[in-house]
């Protein structure tokens, strides 16, 4: 449990506005912050929670790069605001591996395939395909590059990140990782 | 033990990357002020005033700097980092603009507040009054000279530059057959997921600064950084944190932005954290690629290129911070695996109000590639001939390495390929791609419907560039190994390849070894990391480094065990007498007695101290000896490798919609040795990605006042994974280059260097129309075509 003031309170400048609070559960565990109506729920994650795995690549939307999942469902974090996820459930890259530390499926698969090289892209990739893999557990390599066609990688040429998923597919299958 | 070198291991870096616990520039410094500029909205201007008092009030504001406002060498310009005799109109930026902007984005105000929306809200409301003047946009602009960039640069000419072999005028005037071609391709840009970013802080009781940057050269900034500030190096640190990619942009350095940071965080006693945002990358990093070549070639009918002559610009852009190492290396590398038997280039690289103009992976190889890949296509076309068997009978043979072209690279030093087999690639390449059996594909596939085109490109690619790099390695008492090399990481595994150089040189296992790159906290000497260099440089740097200590460790066990060092052998992280598995003595335990002890600090280290034993007649540390199992070494090469590549593909188009599709993209690569082949297939697939990326898609669309109308991701086309071939065939041939101990090559770079080269030559052959310009969209190729037939020709 975490309560936190961001911003300041102040007297109609810039910047002063009013604190909204807001309740967060992520990766399991509730936070309470208090934040101003224009925070971005990418930077309350990053910067107000300190869960920085999260990363924001153009802050438009088209990168997914700030992917985490809101009440299981994929989503930019850099397009909501933090007052519209009030109540709601996220989880992010930090919450993908097991109670037990192991890395999930769809983790562990990036590694088998080298899946990733800088890195930065790689938590919205994941966040993504862990949803997408719950609707679709068993995708063709076409479904696969529709999976992760709306992410933006510059490192991979995506060859490995397609395997990635068709791996993280086949793990899921043989039982928990 | 299994050898690690040449496995295609899992990488080490991994496992955090993966739960999220990277930690990149704005992963830290939760406590810092942000940063935030005001940038000018004009390509070309006066600033005739700046009112800062709207912003006064904005909470939160912590300070508003103007140029001013910067003292001592901060107020100075920025350094021409790579000067040449050439260069004779070198100019560079200020940190702030000091009374005039010469592209949109440069930095006019910096503005410091508690977080960047507050610090936002305050740019916002600062006004700066312009006075507007015409902006130089493109080459023709630049070249026509209208107006000026610089007021004391005429012509807008930073830099003309010859270099020729033979005399190739008289050659092409001589040859039975002559061909000129205008060659152009657009601008792009590295385009890291991460930007540009950089984080200080001063500690105003040991008055020593600490930056953490998202650099290519964390030495390079620290030299730079220390200079403005008036800092001894030892009083700053500059640390590489994960890095989001870099491609080339983040060479650059100093950035006016890792000047102000780490300048504001002393003057303020605060640390202060400025994170770029994606508009800011588009509009004031660094772009590449753009130039224009005009192309003479006189040859024989068997093909041979009698003579060759280039005449390029460049543009660089406001500023030229980089010097002339683009249009340098694409004057140079132009020739890839040809031995034309005269050649000439000349150059210019011209000023334009555009953002700066630096290296993006391939660094200025992809316009040269694409140069003369396509005169070998437009002398084949001329002659009749297969466009593989005119490629071949210009290749320089395998006997003929060391290859001496007469020429000086951009290192300075002349241009001598030291190994290849470019024959042995052609065939292989050709093999791949189904070179020789493709008309009856063609003729099947049109019987379909379907028009396809088949298309090569080879390239050389001068790799490992000095001066030098350098490596630590120490065996701690616990075992374990701390590996350090001064150059940075940007996702290209170093930490995993490095440490299975390290794990066969010493002979422990790969989980022992933990390996830092870009602290100069940890080593303190190196160049960066650019030019496909690092495997090469701090490859065999670390590896000469492991030896050094191996041979310690051998010299300290051989005195404990009482045997032979010759006898000796480290495997496991144990050292054994050879043939005896049982015998033997933890790297550790041996780390413990090569530092004579006074004190012991644990039950392992008494075996080091004073009344342990020993020879009581010699000093505890022998002259010319140092405490410690540790190896630091250089690595200074005498010039460049050259690693090589030949990429085909075959491409179908959309009789209607003039989309090109790839139907397949083979690549056979030559880096020398391979550490990590799986490390090297990654490296291959992203730069084909960015390769086709160059090729159909990216450019930086700059309208004629100099304003960029795609600078964001929705308007610049970088590919998802839907524009890019699904699948890539790599083989590789290996010749080791003879200038290093592990004969690495290098290979960050290759994937994408013939990208726009081999995609025009695809298109041509399915289209039959002269591809003269990169990228090409549909809509231009659709326009092509509708000139075609019109009875225009495309050229």
């Amino acid at each position: 449990m975490a309560d936190r003031d961001v911003g300041q309170e102040g007297d109609g400048t810039p910047g002063s506005g009013q604190l909204f609070p807001v309740s967060l559960t992520v990766n399991g565990a509730v936070h309470t912050v208090r934040v101003p109506a224009r925070r971005l729920l990418s930077d309350c994650l990053r910067h107000d929670l300190r869960l920085t795995g999260t990363h924001v690549g153009c802050e438009h939307g088209v990168c997914g790069a700030c992917t985490v999942l809101l009440d299981g469902v994929a989503v930019r974090s850099c397009l909501l605001l933090t007052v519209t996820a009030d109540g709601g459930a996220i989880t992010t890259v930090e919450g993908l591996a097991g109670p037990d530390g192991a890395l999930s499926a769809v983790q562990q698969a990036f590694a088998d395939c080298h899946g990733l090289q800088c890195g930065f892209c790689t938590p919205g990739f994941l966040t993504m395909i862990t949803a997408a893999l719950e609707q679709n557990p068993d995708p063709t390599p076409e479904q696969a590059r529709e999976i992760i066609g709306g992410n933006l990688c510059r490192c991979t040429g995506y060859q490995n990140i397609v395997a990635a998923v068709l791996r993280a597919a086949e793990l899921m299958r043989a039982g928990p990782a | 033990m299994t050898a690690m070198f040449g496995e295609p291991i899992a990488r080490l870096e991994d496992d955090r990357l993966l739960r999220g616990h990277g930690a990149y520039l704005d992963d830290l410094g939760h406590d810092a002020l942000a940063a935030a500029f005001v940038r000018s909205p004009h390509a070309h201007a006066r600033i005739t005033g700046i009112d800062v008092s709207g912003a006064l009030d904005v909470a939160g504001l912590v300070a508003i700097y103007t140029y001013e406002d910067l003292e001592g060498r901060v107020a100075e310009a920025l350094p021409l980092l790579i000067p040449h005799p050439a260069l004779t109109h070198g100019r560079t930026g200020f940190p702030l603009a000091n009374g005039e902007v010469k592209y949109a984005g440069e930095p006019v105000v910096m503005v410091i507040a508690a977080d960047r929306y507050l610090a936002e809200d305050a740019a916002e409301r600062v006004l700066v009054d312009y006075d507007p003047r015409p902006a130089v946009v493109g080459l023709d602009a630049a070249a026509a000279a209208e107006n000026l960039v610089h007021a004391d640069v005429p012509g807008n000419v930073a830099a003309n530059l010859v270099q020729s072999n033979g005399d190739a005028a008289a050659a092409i005037a001589a040859a039975p057959h002559q061909l000129e071609l205008d060659l152009t391709i657009e601008r792009s840009a590295s385009t890291p997921l991460e930007g540009r970013g950089v984080l200080a802080r001063w500690d105003t009781e040991s008055r020593r600064l600490r930056i953490w940057t998202s650099t290519q050269t964390s030495t390079g900034v620290r030299a730079a950084v220390a200079a403005k500030l008036g800092l001894a190096l030892a009083d700053v640190d500059v640390i590489t944190p994960d890095v989001g990619g870099g491609f080339g942009v983040k060479i650059v350095h100093p950035w006016p932005e890792e000047v102000l940071v780490p300048w504001a965080a002393r003057r303020l006693g605060r640390p202060v954290k400025f994170t770029e945002d994606r508009i800011e990358h588009f509009m004031a990093s660094a772009h590449e690629r753009g130039q224009r070549h005009r192309v003479r070639v006189g040859f024989g009918d068997d093909g041979r290129v009698h003579g060759l002559d280039v005449r390029f610009w460049h543009d660089n852009g406001a500023y030229v911070p980089y010097g002339l190492i683009v249009p340098i290396i694409t004057s140079t590398q132009l020739l890839g695996p040809y031995k034309p038997e005269s050649y000439r280039v000349e150059f210019s690289s011209l000023y334009t109000n555009t953002v700066i103009v630096t290296p993006y992976r391939g660094a200025g190889r992809p316009q040269g590639a694409f140069v003369m890949e396509r005169t070998m296509d437009a002398v084949a076309a001329a002659l009749g001939l297969d466009r593989a068997v005119v490629r071949e009978r210009n290749f320089i043979r395998p006997e003929e390495m060391p290859y001496d072209h007469g020429l000086i690279f951009q290192d300075g030093r002349p241009l001598i390929y030291d190994s290849g087999d470019y024959p042995a690639m052609l065939a292989k390449i050709k093999e791949l791609v189904g070179w020789d059996g493709f008309e009856a594909e063609r003729a099947a596939a049109r019987e379909q419907g379907r028009r396809l085109g088949i298309g090569l490109a080879c390239y050389v690619e001068g790799t490992g560039v000095g001066p030098y790099e350098g490596a630590h390695v120490v065996v701690e008492t616990s075992g374990k190994v701390k590996v350090a090399t001064g150059l940075t990481s940007q996702g290209q595994g170093h930490q995993t390849v490095f440490a299975q150089i390290v794990a066969d040189e010493l002979g422990v296992p790969i989980g022992d070894i933990e390996v830092v790159t870009g602290d100069t906290r940890a080593f303190g000497y190196a160049v960066g990391t650019f030019a496909s260099r690092a495997a090469v440089m701090s490859g065999s740097a670390v590896a000469l480094a492991a030896r050094a200590a191996r041979a310690k460790a051998i010299k300290v066990a051989a005195a404990a065990l009482e045997a032979s060092p010759d006898d000796l052998e480290i495997t496991g992280g144990m050292v054994r007498i050879k043939g005896d598995p049982d015998s033997g003595i933890a790297l550790g335990t041996v780390a413990v007695l090569s530092n004579p002890l006074r004190y012991a600090f644990d039950e392992a280290a008494q075996a080091a101290t004073q009344f342990a034993g020993g020879d009581i007649g010699a000093p505890p540390v022998a002259e010319g000896d140092a405490p410690g199992i540790e190896g630091r070494e250089f690595y200074s090469p005498v010039r460049s490798t050259f690693a090589a590549g030949m990429h085909a593909v075959v491409v179908e188009t959309d009789d209607e919609t003039a989309e090109v599709k790839v139907v397949r993209y083979c690549v056979v690569h030559d880096c020398g040795t391979l550490i990590n082949p799986r490390i090297v297939q990654g490296q291959i697939h992203g730069g084909v990605a960015q390769g086709v990326a160059g090729a159909l898609y990216e450019r930086m669309a700059y309208d004629e006042f100099g304003q960029l109308q795609n600078a964001s991701f929705m308007d610049f086309l970088m590919p998802y994974v839907s524009e890019v071939p699904d699948g890539i065939t790599i083989d590789h041939t290996v010749t080791p280059s003879p200038l290093n101990p592990l004969g690495i090559k290098g290979a960050g770079e290759a994937g994408v260097i013939p990208g726009a080269a081999v995609f025009a030559a695809a298109i041509e052959d399915a289209e039959g129309i002269s591809i003269r310009a990169m990228p090409i969209s549909p809509s231009e190729l659709f326009e092509l075509r509708r000139a075609g037939q019109a009875g225009g020709t495309a050229e």
